[in-house]
């Protein structure tokens, strides 16, 4: 892709997502890209939806399991940018007049007590700069049609990030045997899908340690206070109008989240 | 074809490791009771030959494979002693069709339990101990392809158990959060928690008991109670390494190798 193409796919997204009209995919639209044109226009796209310098509050990790990482044909996680204007209050809606078609995914998500930039990251390092865990719902979101996406698809469109909320029980790594922390995630009144957080590259701290040793090899790190979303604990489940969604973790609490407004 | 011959069947290809059609293809008349019977009557071969009942498995315990198979309670089959692998020991399937691995939450009877109008509740107060478990899995039937009442008739697929190390009271857990992680060759492949087993394996265990209380069938102290598959069923080959860890309950280890049984 040349500079042009990488505007023009990182403007096509920002239309996508401002009017809710998902575009087909970007690989079919300017021909197959690899990785690291995905990770520029990914980079334009969220400049476009964030001007300024300090709206990015976070780091997400997809495509942690398995099974994502297989149907995708890949074996490697992507990351995307948390912007400030994904983050929702668990005791207010989340509108879903800003998204387009929605999936909850429950994770561990860590607070940094302090910087944490590669290359170089160890585990070691990831768990000294872990403040604390808390229980999260991320909403991801595609701005391509039918999540019809290939690993630059996704990797373009900001990891699908849509949004998260963020429990509020605080705990600290220290006692948590964070592998077999098992999480219920309840859909209505009904259990929609189980797991444990082992499922995110068998610890969530392995993908912390993932992110900023990429972040670090594209000159970028994470900050003190910022919230990483490691990957998900269970399949994503599809939410709509009027939709209750609340995820137990085993020790760390719950979080939930309601939806309102209509689809597009 | 009748209840002996289909026994007969059943054991035969057990023994042999030999792939048979479904039952229900040349033998359409047979129905669940029938089924039933023909399960009966393997037990009563396999306890003839020496073999020692040890307790009892719980088959298709989510409610979504329940909706698939058009049933509202557990299936229930039988353990002996001869299915029992020991914690460490190799998995040898040659002596297997198409062995598949599902993580288990246990129960260790601890009093006799008997239906009907037995509540999860009393149904958890009569066990003694729980623990986590593998079960191995290996239908009869080729490609696992069978009816409900083929898989009745044939013990619903148990071909092999692993209990895991620890014993935990059962009143000191959140069995709806015991999660397992499922790891295969050093990549976890899947997660769930007990709450995937019918809501929660205690709702699993009265169902079955009081659905056996109609056949005059009551569970036993000292009975290992296998509750159900958490997560899908791991396809396993030589050579596969599977581990299973779970929340409390410990970890189950179990090497495939690609030797005869013994």
């Amino acid at each position: 892709m040349d500079d042009a193409e990488r505007k023009a796919a990182a403007l096509d997204l920002s239309k996508a997502k401002l009017e809710r009209r998902p575009i087909r995919p970007l690989t079919e639209t300017f021909g197959s890209f690899g990785v690291e044109d995905a990770y520029a226009v990914q980079q334009l796209f969220v400049e476009q939806l964030a001007p300024g310098p300090n709206r990015t509050l976070g780091h997400k990790v997809g495509l942690t399991s398995v099974v994502m990482q297989s149907m995708l044909g890949v074996s490697q996680p992507d990351f995307g940018h948390l912007l400030e204007s994904m983050f929702y209050a668990e005791s207010s809606a989340v509108p879903l007049s800003e998204l387009i078609q929605p999936k909850v995914e429950p994770e561990v998500a860590f607070v940094l007590g302090r910087e944490l930039s590669g290359p170089g990251v160890t585990m070691a390092h990831a768990v000294r700069a872990v403040e604390y865990v808390l229980p999260a719902l991320e909403i991801i979101d595609s701005r391509i049609v039918d999540w019809k996406i290939s690993l630059s698809d996704t990797i373009a469109d900001n990891a699908s990030s849509g949004g998260v909320v963020l429990g509020g029980t605080a705990r600290r790594l220290e006692g948590l045997e964070l592998r077999t922390i098992g999480c219920n995630l309840w859909h209505g009144g009904a259990l929609a899908a189980t797991g444990a957080a082992g499922a995110v590259l068998g610890n969530p701290l392995n993908s912390l340690v993932w992110l900023a040793n990429t972040l670090g090899s594209l000159g970028e790190g994470l900050m003190e206070g910022e919230v990483v979303l490691p990957g998900s604990c269970t399949v994503a489940v599809p939410v709509t109008a009027g939709d209750e969604v609340r995820a137990f973790f085993a020790g760390l609490g719950s979080v939930g989240a309601r939806f309102e407004g209509s689809a597009p | 074809m009748n209840l002996s011959d289909a026994a007969d069947v059943l054991l035969g290809a057990e023994a042999t490791a030999s792939a048979l059609e479904p039952l229900t293809d040349s033998w359409q008349e047979l129905d669940l009771a029938t089924a039933t019977a023909v399960q009966h009557l393997t037990l009563s071969r396999r306890l003839a030959r020496g073999e020692r009942l040890t307790g009892l498995k719980l088959g298709l315990t989510s409610r979504a494979k329940q909706r698939r198979m058009g049933i509202d309670t557990p299936l229930t089959a039988f353990l002996t002693d001869a299915m029992v692998l020991r914690l460490g020991e190799p998995l040898r399937l040659g002596g297997l069709i198409h062995p598949r691995a599902e993580p288990e939450i246990v129960f260790l009877m601890g009093e006799r339990l008997a239906g009907p109008g037995v509540t999860a509740a009393e149904a958890l107060a009569a066990v003694a101990s729980v623990s986590c478990g593998v079960e191995i899995i290996d239908s009869r039937f080729r490609d696992f392809r069978f009816k409900l009442p083929d898989v009745v008739a044939d013990n619903a697929s148990a071909a092999r158990y692993v209990l895991g190390p620890r014993r935990v009271d059962p009143s000191s857990l959140d069995l709806t959060l015991e999660a397992c992680v499922v790891e295969l060759n050093g990549r976890v492949v899947d997660s769930a928690t007990g709450a995937a087993v019918q809501g929660h394996p205690a709702e699993a265990l009265a169902e079955a008991v009081n659905a056996l209380a109609l056949e005059g069938i009551a569970l036993e102290a000292g009975w290992s109670v296998l509750t159900g598959g958490m997560t899908d069923a791991v396809e396993l080959v030589p050579g596969s390494s599977l581990r299973v860890d779970f929340t409390h309950l410990g970890s189950v280890v179990i090497q495939a190798s690609g030797g005869e049984a013994q």
